[in-house]
């Protein structure tokens, strides 16, 4: 490990593979990038996800989660892309001259600090807990988030009961679902606080639906029971307000709670650091180079949003790679002009990136979002003031599925614009 | 035969556990679950209180003001975080002003120094998030925060290293008076010999008593609950903040905690339940609700974690100390709040009378030291740097929220009264106490106990017997 680089990327999951193995390609030397990973082996929370669908977008064939990290950690390997692993970065800070400071921690290498001209946010998400929700009751052993599930199922080869029932209907816990299934536990059902899913349509119907597990929309878990292990859950369906109707309680028995009931961009480096976060997402507002509001420092995949398929997070990850490049070769360009800010409304909940300054942005510039409930026949319209630049019509949009839109450059370089409107509308 | 033997691990017990080693005879410590600080002493407001609300007059009062003085020096004897961060109690109605004064004279007549009465600007101007309406507050800057389970595993740690035998999961199933002393039956069977019992077992201390001696004595538990807010919200005040009590309730705190978070809580609600320290929709939305009044904008979202705790309240209201109708058989009964302000003087009260009536002498090799965990988070840059280079587990960090490293998880097992649990690793550690609530740690804690302890991960617990984290190993399969 040297004690200076050109870029640091925080975290080797998919996002830090593919904005690593990028910056190589685009020009920076092998040996001037180095990526921090806190866990044992490089591919992040991939590792634990075995089964497949994986990948469609990027290769065309249906990989499990090792296998596509797997891909990409061997273009790094053959890239000769140097990184280290159990070391933890403490803190990351901005120095006088724009480079950055990182902190890291390590049995190996011990504490120590390095110089990056620039950094790459990569550390991901994680997943909200128990006590985010304030779910009354005790505070027994056998309440996991979907995640952890997954790691002790996966990894360590343990099963954490036998008779479960899920919170949420994010997409891990319904793999859980199919995953606690095929290991002989009984999934009694799958409680959704909202009116739809938060999950993909396919993961519904591939591991609830083929197995016969109720999914039951509108509900949640109102009290846990067992002083030691988990002995059942109250679930009561929920008014249109997102509160319990009184006297719709229903107990069920179970010795285990997974709670799959959202996933929160990883960001205390980025706050320590003054990264301007969004409230929305939880990760950092970013411009159409998907740096932050600190010159040098990029993001990219879960830290930045939550993402649906990882086949995005490594497409973002190697534009954020990308940019680093130009941004330590000094071919980011400061202009006067204020940056275009692109706005929304009507259900388009957030769009990554923010800001664009046109004059640095790819011909064509991909903005991702989602929506905040399920829409029909809708079309996604961008406006320019009256001017519509993109008109897409949607059958379905839901909030589980990210969608984008693709924006050209020349419509943004117009003179005096200062904003576009991402929305939806009839027609 | 023992000379001595305490019923109960928490902070109480504990406190007596180690002013009884500075002298010499054999001790016992037994309680009924698998570690120390797991009743009252793990789930109560952390607040070293000055010392103004216990009536004139009252052991509450003289113990809760003593207690308070002595923390200093036994903060710094047995490695306890503490902090003076001084408390307010709010006032939020003109007309109520009178009650603060009165709230003031009761202080200062029970002994609580450098009290002072604020006008509601000068509140705001010590804690510019104080509510707009709060009219006036009264002002105890001796108040304090401390890690109550440090403070409890201080106690019992020190205490153990002094000689003083602990015994777990051995609750008692009953007392019998004998001409040399007593008897005690444990739930395994077993019978333990004693000249004296001290009864220090929190909600549990009636039936303990009550074994004992005629004169019956009730303890009602009553609940509290809790909420924690993220760090990143725990420097929203400085001070503690009480609520002036109204018609609407006895009121919410909202306090720093020591290590940084945010606390919000206690209800009050009696109940028949000494285990019963579930939450409840209706607390929590209370809680929510009253700590809303004190502050401009109640960080609501930042919740990470929820809990309630059980006060061993007696219809008194008065703690009940000392020896007791049955000679031998001495009473630290009905410990509710301010009961882990007072324990240090409980403590040695108890200890000092227990020692008359053995004639217990003091011995001359007691050390008071207590040293904690090594604490890499709180060294500087060159200092850490060095630990690692010499201890490398230091740097490896399993619990990212709070920064543990295996270092700190493997000496927590591997010192006096060590951690046996997920739930006992987190109490020293601080591993799991963060906002992702242990979802990344967890498994991998569960790996340094097994490795440690020699044992399989499904033999790992959370915390008591059945509370066990996994079942079994899979590719068991579907038949």
């Amino acid at each position: 490990m040297k004690n200076e680089y050109k870029i640091v990327v925080a975290g080797g999951g998919p996002a830090g593979l593919a904005a690593a193995a990028s910056a190589v390609e685009n020009g920076c030397p092998a040996e001037d990038i180095l990526i921090i990973e806190r866990d044992a082996s490089l591919g992040g929370i991939l590792n634990q996800c075995i089964h497949n669908g994986f990948g469609l977008h990027t290769f065309k064939e249906e990989l499990t989660g090792p296998e596509y990290a797997a891909r990409f950690e061997e273009k790094c390997e053959e890239l000769e892309v140097p990184f280290v692993l159990n070391t933890m970065i403490l803190d990351i800070s901005k120095n006088e001259d724009d480079t950055k400071t990182v902190t890291c921690v390590s049995k190996e290498n011990g504490l120590k600090q390095i110089k990056a001209g620039a950094v790459i946010l990569c550390m991901g998400c994680r997943e909200r807990s128990r006590g985010a929700l304030n779910i009354p009751g005790y505070r027994p052993a056998g309440i996991f988030s979907a995640g952890t599930a997954q790691r002790l199922v996966n990894i360590e080869g343990y099963m954490p009961g036998k008779e479960v029932v899920i919170l949420g209907s994010g997409d891990i816990g319904l793999i859980m679902a199919r995953r606690m299934t095929f290991e002989g536990a009984k999934v009694k059902v799958v409680a959704e606080l909202m009116p739809y899913s938060g999950g993909l349509k396919r993961n519904i119907v591939q591991c609830l639906d083929d197995y016969g597990i109720p999914l039951k929309l509108s509900h949640t878990v109102t009290k846990i029971y067992g002083k030691d292990r988990v002995e059942g859950v109250d679930i009561s369906e929920v008014g249109p307000d997102g509160k319990p109707i009184p006297g719709t309680d229903e107990f069920y028995s179970c010795d285990t709670l997974l709670l799959s009931v959202g996933l929160l961009p990883e960001n205390e480096l980025s706050r320590s650091l003054g990264v301007e976060l969004s409230p929305i997402t939880g990760g950092p507002v970013v411009n159409e180079s998907l740096e932050t509001n600190i010159p040098g420092v990029f993001a990219a995949g879960n830290v930045l949003h939550v993402h649906d398929l990882v086949d995005y997070v490594s497409e973002e990850a190697a534009q954020a790679g990308k940019n680093a490049v130009k941004y330590v070769n000094g071919e980011i360009g400061r202009s006067e002009r204020k940056p275009v800010k692109i706005t929304t409304s009507n259900g388009v909940r957030y769009t990554v990136p923010v800001f664009v300054n046109p004059e640095n942005a790819e011909d064509l510039i991909t903005v991702r979002f989602r929506v905040a409930n399920v829409y029909k026949d809708k079309y996604i319209n961008v406006y320019a003031g009256d001017k519509r630049l993109v008109h897409r019509r949607k059958q379905v949009l839901a909030p589980g599925e990210m969608e984008n839109v693709i924006l050209k450059k020349a419509d943004l370089m117009a003179e005096g614009l200062e904003e576009v409107l991402v929305t939806l509308e009839d027609e | 035969m023992y000379d001595s033997v305490i019923i109960g691990a928490g902070v109480t017990g504990s406190a007596i556990a180690r002013e009884l080693s500075r002298f010499s005879g054999e001790f016992l410590l037994i309680e009924k679950n698998d570690d120390v600080c797991t009743g009252t002493s793990k789930a109560n407001s952390a607040i070293i209180h000055a010392g103004f609300d216990a009536a004139n007059g009252s052991l509450m009062a003289k113990f809760n003001v003593l207690g308070n003085s002595m923390m200093d020096e036994v903060a710094k004897e047995l490695d306890v975080p503490f902090r003076r961060n001084g408390a307010m109690v709010l006032c939020f109605e003109e007309e109520n002003l009178p009650r603060l004064r009165d709230l003031y004279e009761r202080g200062v007549k029970n002994g609580v120094p450098e009290l002072k009465i604020l006008t509601g600007d000068e509140a705001r101007e010590i804690e510019p998030e104080l509510n707009e309406n709060v009219c006036g507050a009264l002002y105890a800057p001796t108040s304090g925060i401390v890690c109550p389970f440090e403070l409890t595993l201080g106690f019992a740690e020190n205490a153990a290293d002094n000689g003083v035998e602990f015994r777990f999961g051995s609750g008692v199933t009953g007392i019998e008076k004998t001409s040399e002393g007593f008897v005690i039956t444990l739930e395994n069977g077993d019978k333990v010999e004693t000249k004296t019992v001290i009864n220090a077992a929190g909600v549990y201390s009636d039936n303990i008593h009550n074994m004992v001696c005629e004169d019956k004595i009730e303890i009602i538990p009553r609940r509290g609950e809790y909420i924690i807010c993220d760090k990143a919200v725990g420097g929203l005040v400085d001070s503690t903040l009480f609520q002036l009590p109204t018609a609407y309730g006895k009121g919410i705190l909202v306090s720093p905690t020591i290590h940084g978070n945010l606390l919000l809580g206690p209800t009050a609600e009696d109940s028949d339940d000494k285990e019963g320290i579930d939450t409840s929709a209706g607390g929590l939305a209370d809680v929510m609700k009253f700590a809303a009044l004190s502050v401009k904008t109640l960080p609501s979202r930042q919740a990470i974690t929820s809990f309630s705790g059980l006060r061993a309240h007696s219809p008194k209201h008065e703690f009940i100390l000392g020896e007791q109708s049955v000679e031998g058989f001495f009473d630290a009964a009905a410990i509710e709040s301010p009961g882990l302000s007072s324990s240090p003087a409980i403590g040695r009260f108890i200890a000092e009378e227990v020692a008359k009536k053995l004639c217990a002498e003091k011995k001359a090799d007691f050390n008071p030291i207590r040293k904690g965990l090594v604490k890499p988070n709180e060294m500087s840059f060159e200092e850490r740097a060095e630990l690692i280079a010499k201890e490398p587990a230091y740097g490896q960090i399993i619990c990212r929220c709070e920064t543990v490293s295996e270092g700190e998880i493997v000496a927590s097992i591997n010192r006096t009264l060590g951690a046996r649990t997920l739930d006992g690793v987190k109490r020293r550690t601080r591993a799991g106490m963060g906002r992702c609530q242990s979802g990344f740690c967890s498994p991998k804690v569960m790996e340094i106990l097994a490795r440690e302890l020699n044992m399989n991960l499904d033999d790992v617990r959370k915390n008591e017997k059945g509370s066990y984290i996994v079942l079994e190993k899979t590719n068991k399969g579907i038949n």
